[in-house]
């Protein structure tokens, strides 16, 4: 039954922060950490993400999503939050709820801790996530007569942080998310793209949610533990 | 509002521009299909509906889905598939507000790259 925790995650300037984790957790045996895409694209999938852990649970499995610091519920700061220590929140998560496996969503990707194995769905990198973020940041300010440049905000990022469609990353986090490409990893398999059908709802000018994907994604996991 | 996308109103009665697929030259007809298909993916939209977008089928401004951050998706997503890069000199009114205008735009540049 999906339910609401509350979990310590690590802050980049040392002591915790009690965040929130959706979790279907029944104290079984297989355990799957969530790391969440970033910032929009966290939001366009959330829902998505609950109904592929909703699904888990029916076949037997525990999951786990935790808040990062400064993203949904959290009350931390986003513009403290750095890659870095959004890492180390993964890894403390993973800790915390005994996880067993992991699944990333889109960016989530770069937060991945070594070590568990696990799927990646839509792996991307930084680098076009704030892309389109930049972009949405020039079109807002043209339709406004201002004149902006993806070159100029991104140095302006990198030096000072900046706001991007609402979201106000630091200068750290801005820079290693533009520096960070799709990564490579050994222990997560990516869900093949065609084994989800249609497009992916990060693309949606709107949050949804698909149930044939879901299901989709949810029986290549279950299928892959119950074999394991 | 309503969902519906905002057309010229007459049917999609083939005109020299917008005759498919048989009319057109065969990359421009590529690059439409893949046009329209971004399109639905990041609008959401049936495919029966985009296949009836026209040249002067309002887009940016026109359609409730697609703002700044959905515009800024769908040329993130266009230089993905497409295999092209997108300057912001290239992004005005005119090459967003009607289907006729992106698609031109973007075999400009698929031509260009």
């Amino acid at each position: 039954m999906r339910s609401f925790a509350q979990w310590p995650a690590p802050l980049s300037g040392g002591g915790t922060s009690e965040e929130q984790a959706l979790t279907f957790n029944q104290g079984r045996e297989q355990r799957l950490l969530v790391l969440p895409a970033l910032f929009d694209e966290a939001n366009k999938l959330r829902r998505q993400t609950v109904e592929v852990m909703h699904r888990l649970d029916l076949s037997g499995i525990d999951s786990f999503l935790p808040d990062l610091p400064g993203c949904n519920e959290s009350a931390q700061p986003l513009e403290a939050q750095t890659l870095e220590s959004w890492r180390e929140t993964a890894v403390a998560a993973a800790k915390y709820f005994d996880a067993t496996h992991l699944l990333t969503i889109r960016s989530g990707a770069l937060l991945a801790p070594g070590g568990l194995p696990g799927w990646r769905y839509a792996p991307h990198g930084g680098k076009q996530l704030l892309r389109s973020m930049l972009r949405a940041r020039t079109i807002a300010a043209r339709e406004a007569g201002r004149e902006e440049t993806i070159a100029d905000l991104d140095a302006t990022g990198r030096a000072d942080g900046i706001e991007l469609a609402g979201w106000q990353l630091g200068a750290e986090l801005f820079s290693a998310l533009s520096d960070s490409k799709t990564p490579a990893s050994e222990t997560l398999a990516d869900i093949p793209s065609d084994a989800v059908p249609g497009a992916g709802l990060w693309l949606r000018a709107e949050p949804d949610e698909d149930p044939e994907q879901s299901d989709a994604i949810a029986a290549i996991i279950a299928i892959a533990l119950s074999e394991s | 509002m309503d969902r519906e996308p905002v057309t010229d109103g007459t049917e999609n009665t083939p005109t020299e521009d917008s005759e498919a697929p048989s009319g057109l030259a065969p990359s421009r007809h590529a690059i439409d299909v893949q046009l329209r298909s971004i399109l639905c993916d990041v609008l959401g939209l049936d495919s029966d509906d985009v296949e009836q977008f026209d040249n002067d089928t309002g887009l940016f401004g026109h359609l409730p889905e697609l703002d700044s951050m959905a515009v800024a998706g769908l040329l993130t997503e266009m230089e993905d598939r497409m295999d092209i890069i997108i300057e912001d000199d290239d992004v005005d009114g005119e090459m967003l507000e009607t289907y006729g205008g992106l698609l031109t735009f973007a075999e400009a540049k698929v031509i260009e790259g």
